[in-house]
């Protein structure tokens, strides 16, 4: 029989040959569920959601993805992902090899009292883990966020109870393999005590250059008077589908603050939800995106105030060129009784040829009446009267050029506030921006 | 040091001639006024000499120091010796003005064959160039003209012009915007930096800055063209009767 199969039916008989294997527990009911809900939803072909990026055709358009290819990492060694570290950083580090938590490479020593870093596998039963997985945002759940819900084995578990304030950062390194075609399903679990404190640095790259399918969900659940800060880097090769799911959900009176940055040379889609679900909580919400040779970056984000006297800023910013496509939806929903909300929303992208796009999309949905709220965007060329400026100044074009761009993204930058981080950024955007 | 013959340029959009056949002639160390009505084409000739984009040089040539100074990309002039203190200095956000002048003392220094200048000693000849035309030392720290008054995106170009030490220094209406004292400033700014080896276009409206800057030669462009050259009392007989004697004087001729 020639005709092929639909994702879908590929993706459950998957599912269900391992169905016996799964994890037992709550787990496993909320995966059988999951997996219905995916049925129903589907891969979506024609959606306002993804408009700009047709995650149908591109999928399509991959070989068979093997799910058991994740096991072709299991030998990595330390040497083999020492290249992916950020210089200066001191930090707990975890390693995710093709999703799975990998204790030997990973180096949690000296981890204090009342933080727990878990192996997924191995936490089915942690109260955390039954409180919070799944736990969030099942408004904005969509048929990717199922799907990673009906394969949830992978991935890692971040626990801070309540008052301790974390120093070191913890520095989550996903590595891909990418030997061969693969679909990986990483999932993150954060739950942030009442006034606990923070920091959370990804960073996701790829050794091999074979197709894959990164499908990964993160959830946040952060409670009142805690502070959290995530910045996540996606810098993978051009035959990699990263969708990236993150729920996060805040108590009254804590701050969350995310930044995602994207430089991948394939299709990248960041989805991000946020439930300020108290009063006075704080949103910071920002990324930024350097789109080249035919990259597709597709940011992603609803905000939802529901409650009154919350402050949310998001900020995007991106860099295109040469057949790259840019896209930026983003939407702030204040609901009735939200009152006293200040919301602000930005996207800026430079486009550096006529070859690149940029759809952008920013949407205010305002139904309460005492709120102070703004949006816009713009896209542009490089300033050319700025340009000329510079060089008459003896500045190389090329020179220029950098100086002027590295200006443009450096407010964005700016939010990421770990040194260490800010400076493996600024080098690599410089670095990936001289290239062109 | 510059000589430029029958320059003729046009609007690369729809073509039209807004220089139509300059011809001067600057040597080493000269002070040369250019003066003229709005609109008559003396920012169009220091952009065309810059080398903003935009303008068909359709006839005539530029020769800079012996080179052929229109061959050259705008940054190539500007490591030639060639500076601009524009009329309108463009703010640009986001970069620092220590960034930007590093970058721009160290690519002239490349050029001239000297090592890059130590974050230390280009510092103090920040604070050096500065004092010499009274810049605020908090400019200094700030994005490129960005939220700068009019007054002191000028004295900005100067200070630049100090840092870069150029062979040519085409001033646009650098006198415009500042008050007498910043004026006083500027000037006595310009005049240290006169030199046997440098020289001055100096392009204004008003006899004031003359009183200052004491021109070796004046000319009057009026529509694309130089009409009038004289010296120095030229300026006064412009300040007193204004630019329609030279017209009428053009038309007979
Ligand atoms: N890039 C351009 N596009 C369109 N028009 C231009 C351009 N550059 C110059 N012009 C026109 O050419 C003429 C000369 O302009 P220019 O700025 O050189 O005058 P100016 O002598 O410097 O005047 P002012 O004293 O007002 O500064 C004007 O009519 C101006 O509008
Ligand atoms: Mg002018």
């Amino acid at each position: 029989m020639s005709e092929r199969q639909t994702i879908e039916s590929r993706l459950l008989e998957t599912w269900e040959s391992r169905a016996g294997s799964a994890m037992n527990g709550r787990l496993h009911d909320g995966r059988e569920l999951a997996m219905a809900r995916f049925r129903e939803a589907g891969i979506p072909a024609k959606s306002e959601a993804w408009k700009y990026t047709p995650i149908r055709r591109i999928l399509e358009r991959m070989p068979l993805l093997s799910l058991g290819a994740a096991a072709e990492g299991d030998t990595l060694s330390a040497a083999d992902v020492a290249a992916f570290a950020i210089d200066g950083l001191d930090a707990f580090r975890v390693v995710l090899v093709n999703g799975r938590f990998r204790a030997d490479l990973s180096d949690l020593a000296g981890l204090p009292a009342g933080v727990r870093i878990l192996d997924l596998r191995n936490a089915a039963s942690d109260p955390a883990v039954v409180e919070h997985l799944d736990g969030t945002g099942q408004e904005a759940r969509d048929a990717f966020a199922e799907l990673n819900s009906a394969f949830v084995q992978d991935g890692m578990v971040v626990v801070v109870d309540a008052g301790i304030v974390l120093e070191r950062p913890v520095f989550i390194q996903h590595v891909l393999t990418a030997g061969s075609p693969a679909l990986i399903q990483p999932r993150l679990l954060g739950v942030f005590g009442k006034d606990s404190q923070a920091r959370i640095v990804e960073v996701c790259r790829t050794i091999g250059q074979d197709h894959v399918l990164t499908n990964a969900m993160s959830e946040f659940h952060t409670a009142t008077g805690a502070v959290i800060d995530h910045v996540r880097v996606i810098d993978e090769h051009k035959d990699a589908v990263h969708i990236n799911s993150l729920r996060s959900y805040q108590e009254g009176g804590s701050t969350f603050s995310t930044n995602v940055i994207t430089v991948s040379a394939g299709v990248v889609r960041n989805q991000s939800y946020f439930l300020p679900d108290g009063e006075n909580c704080e949103t910071h919400l920002s990324g930024f995106y350097l789109g080249q040779n035919g990259a597709h970056i597709d940011n992603h984000t609803l905000v939802d105030h529901a409650k009154p006297e919350c402050y949310s800023n998001e900020l995007f910013k991106g860099i295109l060129s040469n057949k790259a496509i840019g896209v930026f939806n983003g939407k702030v929903l204040v609901r009735q009784d939200a009152q006293k909300i200040n919301a602000y929303q930005s996207n800026k992208s430079v486009i550096l040829d006529d070859t690149a796009r940029m759809y952008s999309k920013p949407e205010l949905e305002i139904y309460a009446d005492d709120v102070r709220c703004s949006h816009g965007a713009t896209t542009g060329e490089l300033d050319q009267e700025a340009m000329f400026y510079l060089q008459t100044r003896g500045i190389r074009k090329d020179d220029a050029r950098l100086i002027l761009l590295e200006a443009f993204a450096a407010d964005v930058l700016d939010r990421i506030r770990l040194d260490a981080v800010r400076d493996h950024v600024d080098a690599l955007i410089r670095r990936r921006l001289s290239q062109n | 040091m510059l000589e430029i013959t029958n320059l003729h340029a046009s609007i690369e959009d729809d073509g039209t001639e807004i220089l139509k056949g300059i011809n001067l002639s600057v040597a080493a160390g000269e002070v040369h006024a250019i003066m003229g009505p709005n609109g008559s084409g003396k920012s169009t000739l220091a952009s065309v000499l810059a080398g903003r984009g935009g303008y068909d040089i359709t006839q005539g040539s530029v020769s800079f120091q012996g080179e052929d100074l229109l061959d050259m990309d705008p940054d190539v002039r500007a490591r030639e010796g060639l500076f601009l203190a524009f009329q309108y200095p463009v703010e640009l956000p986001g970069v620092n003005m220590a960034t930007f002048l590093r970058h721009a003392v160290n690519s002239i220094r490349e050029h001239r064959g000297q090592d890059e200048l130590s974050a230390v000693d280009f510092l103090k000849l920040m604070k050096e160039k500065a004092a010499f035309v009274n810049l605020d030392p908090s400019l200094r720290s700030r994005a490129v003209n960005e939220g700068f008054s009019g007054g002191e995106k000028k004295r900005n170009e100067i200070f630049q012009l100090a840092m870069l030490e150029p062979k040519l220094a085409v001033l646009d209406e650098t006198d415009s915007g500042l008050d007498i004292d910043a004026l006083r400033v500027v000037s006595d700014g310009v005049n240290q930096l006169r030199a046997a080896d440098r020289s001055f276009v100096v392009i204004t409206h008003y006899q004031r800055l003359l009183e200052y800057i004491v021109p070796d030669h004046v000319h009057v462009l009026m529509g694309g063209r130089i009409v009038k050259s004289g010296g120095a009392e030229l300026a006064h007989k412009l300040e007193e009767h204004g630019y329609d004697w030279i017209k009428d004087e053009a038309v007979v001729a």
